[in-house]
């Protein structure tokens, strides 16, 4: 391996995802491959049920893949132990964390929990990591605020800095810009771009932000019904990937400026 | 996470208010005895009147423990299920619990004549109730939680565990219409609650149980903290969902099981006691929350039992009427001043 080359952290092949019930087997989406490396945001998009969620779900170890594999960092995912993963991998998820009474500091303190030991003690190390995920996201004025009192653009940032706090090579995020004003989709993006091109962190999120992934990511994974394509945003535009994304009597795709119109 | 060192102050309070409490508690009854004679009873000193150190040693001690023990045994539990179900209605009552407990021992008091004789009556003994209380309560738990890993919405798990506390009553009911006017009499006492009536060993296991129950919460506190984000996030940070589970549901039934077999079902100090101590401890670390409303559950079971005893005259009320009237009211003022009750 050339020493310049960036080390893959996340890769599957010839992945299948969906769910098992006792009869039979329902596959969501199948034939992803692709892969994430130290430093790269890649973008996950696809129309609403394609299996975005399903996908990161299955990337994350929160359900089990149907075919194929998933290496991190070389390693098979299933070979790997829930507290080993917790220090490799960290998700911010769509739901809501289930206590609001919690405050910013709180949560975000909760990241360091597959660091610390039986009491939760925090080392000088994790107090270090908590500063970091505190100002890397701009939260520190919000530290002492409860969750129940934030909007949810505050939220979000909360959410990524107690991802950023676990101190993971991988982050994975499902629909981070969702309920957003268009401010603050901007704002995730970058602020998750900017990680990962500062920390060296894989970055992998799903959205339906397709214009603002484009412009922002180093690649993207673009399901269909049919297929996954994984490239370049310019390469994928290129080669027409985004034309069909959704039903052409709707919605067009303007190859120029990488932005979807409406058809009149 | 803040830890134990910020309330600092607040502990100190707490402990305080509960050495006031317990020791008003041993001082007023149908008979006052001062203080300062409640002392030297404890303390094997003198007493103005020997009958004061009898109703001290053999009547109030061990119902002044019962009650600091059922108080804070009932409140933990309620934590631990408010946060292990991510519903701040949650507690041993509402999730039907003691209904399950209540249903155990009904098997055992009103399904003692059917085995006869002596094993009838080796039935009864303090063990075999606590062990028909805890095993009821385990049982309702784990129904409870099996339909809880087929069912996402808390909501509908709460009514779930409401239908088993009239599943459970209906089951009482008809046991009841079978058994004979003493057996009835036994239950119905212990159903009205009673901290008194305690004998020394008996004490002494519920203290062992309460004892271990807590400690389990306790060493569960690091769990409970990560349960806070959700099982999903939960999970993602290491945590073993389904071990730490059980071992929430154990801690649980053997917290309310063993206290309602001692002290009957005792209502509203599960559900409000956590909810009270959030007030004034602003932080969700179960390291800091375990201790507290452990303390705060003592102190409001031995404040109504107080109460129950109605100083000055010869009456005693049922407990559980105590702790309905105190803490129904403070459940709907808490949501009527903040409009959500959170945990």
């Amino acid at each position: 391996m050339a020493s310049e080359e960036k080390h893959i952290i996340l890769e599957t092949r010839d992945l299948a995802v969906g769910y098992t019930s006792k009869r039979k087997s329902d596959v969501i989406a199948s034939g992803i491959s692709f892969s994430v490396s130290e430093g790269e945001l890649v973008a996950l998009v696809g129309a609403n049920g394609i299996g975005k969620s399903t996908l990161l779900r299955s990337l994350a170890g929160m359900q089990a893949s149907l075919k194929g594999e998933i290496f991190l960092k070389g390693k098979r995912l299933s070979e790997y132990g829930m507290l080993q993963m917790a220090n490799e991998l960290s998700v911010v998820l769509t739901e809501t964390p289930a206590s609001k009474n919690l405050t910013v500091l709180e949560l975000i303190s909760l990241g360091r929990q597959p660091h610390t030991n039986w009491m939760g003690t925090l080392s000088e190390e994790d107090k270090k990591a908590i500063k970091f995920a505190l100002e890397a996201t701009n939260t520190e004025t919000l530290a002492q605020s409860k969750c129940y009192e934030l909007s949810d653009g505050q939220l979000q940032r909360v959410y990524i800095a107690r991802a950023l706090a676990q101190d993971t090579t991988l982050i994975i995020l499902d629909e981070p810009t969702t309920h957003l004003d268009l401010y603050h989709r901007a704002y995730v993006l970058k602020l998750l771009k900017k990680l990962a091109n500062e920390t060296g962190k894989a970055i992998l999120y799903s959205t339906h932000e397709i214009d603002l992934a484009i412009q922002l990511s180093d690649k993207m994974l673009v399901m269909t019904h049919e297929t996954c394509y994984f490239d370049r945003p310019k390469n994928l535009i290129a080669d027409g990937r985004f034309d069909s994304l959704f039903p052409t009597e709707t919605i067009d795709f303007d190859k120029n400026s990488g932005r979807f119109t409406i058809k009149e | 996470m803040e830890g134990v060192q910020t309330y600092k102050a607040y502990f100190v309070i707490l402990v305080l208010l509960l050495f006031l409490t317990f020791l008003l508690n041993l001082s007023l009854g149908s008979v006052s005895i001062p203080v300062n004679e409640v002392f030297s009873a404890l303390f094997g000193g003198e007493t103005a009147k020997s009958s004061w150190q009898y109703i001290i040693i053999d009547y109030r001690l061990p119902k002044a423990i019962t009650a600091l023990l059922a108080g804070s045994g009932l409140a933990v539990s309620g934590l631990l299920m408010q946060t292990l179900f991510r519903n701040p209605l949650a507690g041993p009552f509402v999730l039907g619990l003691s209904s399950g407990a209540s249903l155990g021992v009904a098997f055992l008091i009103l399904g003692a004549s059917a085995f006869g004789g002596f094993f009838g009556s080796l039935l009864l003994s303090q063990w075999s109730l606590v062990i028909a209380s805890a095993l009821g309560s385990f049982l309702v738990l784990l129904a409870v939680l099996a339909v809880t890993f087929r069912i996402k919405d808390t909501m509908a798990i709460l009514i779930i565990g409401l239908m088993f506390g009239s599943v459970t009553a209906a089951v009482v009911g008809v046991l009841s219409y079978f058994s004979n006017a003493e057996q009835l009499q036994q239950f119905i006492f212990w159903s009205f609650g009673s901290l008194g009536n305690q004998s020394w060993q008996g004490v002494l296991i519920m203290a062992i149980c309460c004892f271990i129950g807590l400690a389990v919460s306790f060493f569960s506190s690091k769990s409970l903290n990560a349960l806070l984000l959700g099982e999903n996030y939960a999970r993602s940070m290491g945590l073993h969902i389904k071990k730490t589970t059980f071992v929430i549901i154990l801690a649980t039934s053997i917290l309310a099981g063993s206290v309602t077999a001692f002290a009957g079902p005792i209502a509203f100090v599960g559900l409000a006691v956590p909810h009270i101590t959030r007030q004034y401890f602003k932080t969700s670390n179960h390291f800091t929350l375990i201790p507290a409303v452990l303390l705060s559950g003592g102190i409001l079971m031995l404040f109504c039992d107080t109460v129950a005893q109605l100083p000055m005259s010869e009456f005693t009320l049922p407990i559980n009427a105590i702790t309905s009237l105190i803490g129904a009211p403070v459940v709907i003022w808490l949501l009527v001043r903040k409009r959500k009750l959170l945990f």
